[in-house]
Formats: structure tokens, C-alpha cells, sequence
């Protein structure tokens, strides 16, 4: 029932001089293959958007660069007595590998506010592809971009004398990676829900500096304080921070007493949790928050 | 058709049947029913807040209806979600281009993300891009697009993947009257080379003249239905505003001679009547006073409006009640 137009066609410039050739194409059926590529494309246009942000990539680096240099270089006269002959910025350095990775994480999952703020997140929405698909893609993505943040802290390691070692390296990018999985679907999870970019600033003030405290990327994590034994073993970041220390250290040649003292290990009623359940522990947390993320993402509009 | 939609020939693109949209006790959408055939241009008009957003939000599968049927490209839009999403194109009132990103890779996360087939992803892009007039800036970061070349670009976009709906929810909106009016050349160039139906909304009354066929909505129902021609002749009068020396005599004179009764505005006298044309020499024959100038103008679609409404459609959005609805309606995000 196509009527003929009473409308004047204004012929647009850019037609008339040269026929264009009309393609069809066709959408398929949804698919897993096609949630699979969902995934995909969410996650590359992550990667796209942080190469093309080469300001990003500076300014993430910025914070860890001056706890290490800064607050390290500054506190290692105060606490010489204390580590037992290690230099502090070694001793604070695997903390500053987990920092970088989680800031990162934090920061990207961050993106999926600007995403909405700035409508893109609709384009995604609209797609005939399941709401889990952008959030997965969105979550590997982030953890990637996080990831290659850490690498560029790892590589530095020689300046806190820290040996190239690769047993040592793969180790810690297997850690970053599962850190920066666990961080950008907690991101994601808190991002979710909020629609302007200043509410993020204000949760992440409220949530990521108390957990980077706590963790104890700064100091042993023994012989604290009852109340601040208690929160440190809750939060997840100690989850990561302790096994990238034992890691660190096993590669060092220190005394067994600075080892003792600076690396005494995560307990659980004096109970020695071991690293690959501290692993375990930090990539269960990841796909609870993952989980929780697909569900609050699924729930709007 | 290549696309592979189950609608045959005689089907109606889009058939909307007692569609209801409630938020709380608000009733934003109140059962309204039309369909709108293959290939056709259909406008939705009314003011902010009418219900125009949230009808295209329900047939484009973004709001569940709270009751009755809508079928697009011959699929249920509850139901059939994702087949509805398969065959249709939306162009957003608000951008959602990735300004991060160049023109051509817009177009490839779209197409990508709608599992267009890799080898057709360039042809169709040039096609698209091409069609748009934006081929040769393709590889232009989209942060750096005027208002009306992203516009065009999200219209590239929503064609990507042939769709055979296309929906425009308020494509001008915001910019200036030529970029409008090349907007609007592209848009029935598209539907020509395409066959695509396109279901747009305007709360601009002279772009409705574009459409086939155009709705005009208001308070959350569809007040009138038919091509522009046939609501502006269901007006049934022509505008006649004629200058003269003395006002106040001449519409004492319109009034006793012709029984037609003359408004005084800016300084002319206008009045309402069927045939203008055949009108005008009568008047200058029997008016008796001396007419210093006359014109005549065609019912323009704000009368239709007027005369459906009982209020210009500017009148209509001032309307503190209505502004009340919209506000309400923004608050529980209905316009999303």
C-alpha cells in the first residue's frame, strides 16, 4: 500500500553524479555463536577506545608511580628499622602491581556510565544480542586494558630491584589478569546502576581507597589491630595483594627474618591460606560480581 | 526481498492493535491502533509529551506495552523480541554514536554487533555511507562531525544491516532548516532505493509534509490518521487575510455581507473560508470598502493540528498540564 509522495525530493548533492550499488545483506538467528561475537566486539571496542586514549594510559600511571617513588623513596628512612635491610619501595612494590591493575579496572569499568551518559550503551542495548553478552564483553575488556596497565608497572621492576625473572613474570600477570577480572566486574556491578559520572567519582572514593588501605598493599598483614585484622581478611583485594607479595619475595634474597616479618602471609584463625586458594578465592569473587552485574544490567529499562 | 523477514507482500509493515503504555497511574499511551503498510513513510506527530516516544519505544522493543499487540516487520514485539530487532533500524533522538571512534568504525561494531555477514560488511558500508554523503569521510573521528553529518551518520548506521523498518524518533530535532530539509531528502531517497518503510516521529508540523501518511497524536491517543493532503482538505478552509484602511469596518461588512467572521491580527483582518481562490473576487466586488492588499494560504497542518486539538501544537506544550505529564514521564523514564 505504498502511496506516491506529494513531497517535493530534494535530490541531495553527493546522488545523482554516480549510481550507487544497493547491497542487501541479512541478520541471522540469534545464536551462541553470535552472543560469542557479541563478546567479542564488545571487548575489542575496549581495547580500541584505550589505544586511542594514550592520555589515559599516563595519567592511570601517575597514582602508582607516586606511592612507589614518592611515598616509598620518603618512608624508607623511617622504615629501615622495620624491614629489616629490604627497601621499601621493593617491600610496598607488589602492592603497586595489584594498585595499578585495580585503579585501571576501576577507572575502564567507569566507561560504561560515559557509555550510557553519551547514549552509545542504547546502541549496544538494542542489538539483537542478550544483555549478558555487552556485560561479559564489557567485563573482559576492561580486565584486558587493566591488565596491559599492570604490565607496564611490571616491567619497571628492575628499578625496585626486583630480578626479570620468568617464572616470576608469568606469575604476576596470571595474578593481574584474575585482579583485573575480579575489579572490572565489581566496577561494572557498582556502574551499573548509576547514571552520572560524578556519583562514580564519589563511589569510588568511598570504596576503592578504604579497600586499597585495608588490603595491605602498604604494610604486613600481621599484627594489626583486631578491627583491622577483621577487615582486612574481608576484603578482596587482600586476596590478591598477599599472594603477589609471596611471589615477589620467593624471588628475592633476603634474610628469613625480613622475610618473616614483611611477608608473614594471610591467615584465617592462624591457619595459613595458601595462594592458589587465595587465587581461587579473589576469581570466585569475580563471577559472583559478574553474576551480580548481568542481573542488574538484565533488570533496567 | 533478500532479507530473510517472514512478511509477505500485502502485510502491514507495522499493526498496532489497543496498545496501552501505563507508568503508575499515568496512562501515557492509551490503546491506540493503526498499521502502516510496506514502503510507506508514516509520521507520528504531536507535542512533547503526547506519547510519541513511548509509542516508538514499544514497537522498537524497548518498552514492554503494559497491554495490547504490536507486530513490526511481522513480528511481536514481546514475543518475538529479538526477530523484531533483527529487522529493524532506529536513529535515536538522542546520539548514540561512539565519538571515540571513526565514521566506518561505527558503521563495522553495528553491523558486526548485528552479525552482518564479514563479506558484505565493506559494500554495505560504502552503500550506506555513500547514500549519506559521507563516503569520503569515512575515517573521520566522529567527535569532529557537525550536529547534521551525525545525524546522517546514525541514519548510515541504522541501515546497516537492511533493515525493513526504519525508525527516526525526532530526526531533525535541534538542527537548522537546510540541514532538515537535506536530512529529509536522504530519508525518502533511502526509503525509494531501499523499499524500507520508515516510521518516524516530528513535533514539527512542516515536516510532516514529507510523510505518506501522518498520525497526529495527542494526550497519549491518535486524534486523526490520513495523508497530509487529505487532513489539510478536512480542514476544509483556505486563510484569507486582507488590508485595509478602516479594520473595525471591514469586519462589520464581512459580517453583514458575507457572513464570515473576520480576526483582527497584525494589523490585517483574516478569516476562514472554503474556497479561498473563488472567494477573493466576490469580495472585492460586494465588500463595498477599499481592500489595500489580499492573500489566500492553504490550511497548513498546524490548523489540522488546531482543529483536531482545539490548540496549536506550540499552545499544547506550553499546556501546564501537559508539561506535568512530560515531567512525570521523564521521572519514570519514559522517554528512555
Amino acid at each position: 500500500m505504498s502511496t506516491t509522495s506529494q513531497a517535493p525530493v530534494q535530490q541531495p548533492a553527493s546522488s545523482g553524479s554516480e549510481p550507487i550499488e544497493i547491497v542487501r545483506v541479512s541478520v541471522p538467528k540469534r545464536s551462541a555463536r553470535s552472543e560469542l561475537r557479541a563478546i567479542k566486539i564488545v571487548w575489542r571496542r575496549e581495547l580500541i577506545r584505550f589505544a586511542n586514549d594514550r592520555i589515559r594510559i599516563v595519567t592511570m600511571l601517575v597514582q602508582p608511580f607516586m606511592y612507589l617513588f614518592v611515598l616509598g623513596a620518603g618512608l624508607q628512612s623511617l622504615s629501615r628499622a622495620g624491614t629489616h635491610g629490604v627497601n621499601f619501595k621493593t617491600f610496598i612494590y607488589p602492592g603497586i602491581l595489584c594498585m595499578v591493575v585495580m585503579f585501571t579496572a576501576m577507572f575502564s569499568a567507569a566507561s560504561i556510565v560515559w557509555d550510557r551518559e553519551f547514549g552509545f550503551l542504547r546502541e549496544m542495548m538494542v542489538a539483537p544480542v542478550r544483555r549478558s553478552s555487552i556485560v561479559i564483553g564489557k567485563c573482559l575488556g576492561v580486565a584486558t586494558v587493566a591488565s596491559a596497565q599492570g604490565l607496564i608497572v611490571l616491567a619497571i621492576a628492575g628499578l625496585v630491584h626486583v630480578p626479570y625473572n620468568v617464572g616470576l613474570i608469568l606469575g604476576v600477570l596470571a595474578l593481574q589478569m584474575l585482579l583485573a577480572f575480579a575489579i572490572g566486574a565489581f566496577g561494572l556491578c557498582v556502574a551499573i546502576r548509576i547514571k552520572q559520572m560524578q556519583s562514580f567519582m564519589g563511589v569510588m572514593q568511598m570504596v576503592v581507597m578504604p579497600m586499597y588501605f585495608i588490603s595491605g598493599a602498604m604494610f604486613p598483614a600481621s599484627g594489626l589491630p583486631g578491627w583491622l585484622t577483621v577487615l582486612n581478611r574481608l576484603d578482596p583485594l587482600a586476596y590478591a595483594v598477599d599472594p603477589m607479595r609471596r611471589l615477589v619475595f620467593s624471588k628475592l634474597h633476603i634474610s628469613p627474618l625480613a622475610r618473616h616479618v614483611l611477608d608473614p602471609g594471610l591467615t584465617w584463625w592462624g591457619w595459613h591460606v595458601p595462594a592458589l586458594l587465595e587465587a581461587g578465592v579473589v576469581f570466585a569473587l569475580g563471577l559472583v560480581f559478574l553474576s551480580l552485574a548481568i542481573w542488574q544490567f538484565s533488570a533496567t529499562e | 526481498m533478500a532479507n530473510n523477514s517472514k512478511l509477505d507482500s500485502n502485510q502491514p509493515a507495522i499493526s498496532v492493535s489497543k496498545l496501552v503504555k501505563r507508568f503508575g497511574d499515568f496512562e501515557a499511551v492509551k490503546g491506540v491502533e493503526f498499521e502502516v503498510g510496506q514502503a510507506e513513510v508514516f509520521g507520528f506527530l504531536g507535542p512533547n509529551g503526547a506519547g510519541k516516544s513511548t509509542t516508538i519505544n514499544m514497537l522498537c522493543t524497548l518498552l514492554k506495552p503494559t497491554s495490547g499487540v504490536a507486530t513490526v516487520a511481522g513480528y511481536d514485539v514481546v514475543r518475538e523480541r529479538d526477530d523484531v530487532r533483527r529487522h529493524i533500524g532506529l536513529v535515536f533522538q538522542d546520539p548514540t554514536l561512539d565519538g571515540y571512534l571513526t565514521a566506518a568504525q561505527n558503521l563495522k561494531l553495528h553491523a558486526e554487533l548485528y552479525g552482518v555477514p564479514s563479506n558484505l560488511v565493506q559494500p554495505r558500508m560504502e552503500q550506506v555511507l555513500k547514500m549519506v554523503g559521507l563516503w569520503d569521510r569515512k575515517d573521520g573521528t566522529v567527535s569532529s562531525f557537525s550536529g547534521g553529518m551525525r545525524r546522517r551518520l546514525e541514519i548510515a548506521r541504522g541501515l546497516m544491516h537492511s533493515p525493513r523498518v526504519l525508525f527516526l524518533d525526532e530526526p531533525t530535532i535541534g538542527l537548522d532548516p537546510q540541514t532538515r530539509r537535506s536530512i529529509w531528502g536522504y530519508i525518502r531517497e533511502l526509503q525509494q532505493r531501499e523499499e524500507i518503510t520508515i516510521f518516524m516521529t516530528t513535533h514539527y508540523m512542516d515536516e510532516a509534509e514529507w510523510c505518506d501518511r501522518i498520525a497526529i497524536m495527542d494526550s497519549g491517543q491518535i486524534v486523526a490518521l490520513d495523508t497530509p493532503q487529505a487532513l489539510r482538505a478536512g480542514v476544509g478552509t483556505d486563510r484569507v487575510t486582507i488590508q485595509t484602511d478602516d479594520n473595525d469596518a471591514t469586519i462589520q461588512a464581512l459580517r453583514e455581507r458575507f457572513d464570515v467572521d473576520g480576526k483582527l491580527s497584525e494589523g490585517a483582518v483574516s478569516f476562514g473560508v472554503p474556497a479561498g481562490e473563488q472567494f477573493v473576487p466576490r469580495l472585492f466586488a460586494e465588500l463595498g470598502l477599499p481592500i489595500r492588499g489580499v492573500s489566500v494560504s492553504r490550511p497548513s497542518l498546524d490548523d489540522v493540528f488546531m482543529s483536531f486539538t482545539g490548540s496549536t501544537i506550540r499552545d499544547a506544550e506550553e499546556d501546564p498540564a501537559k508539561t506535568r505529564n512530560r515531567a512525570m514521564l521523564q521521572m519514570m523514564g519514559g522517554r528512555r
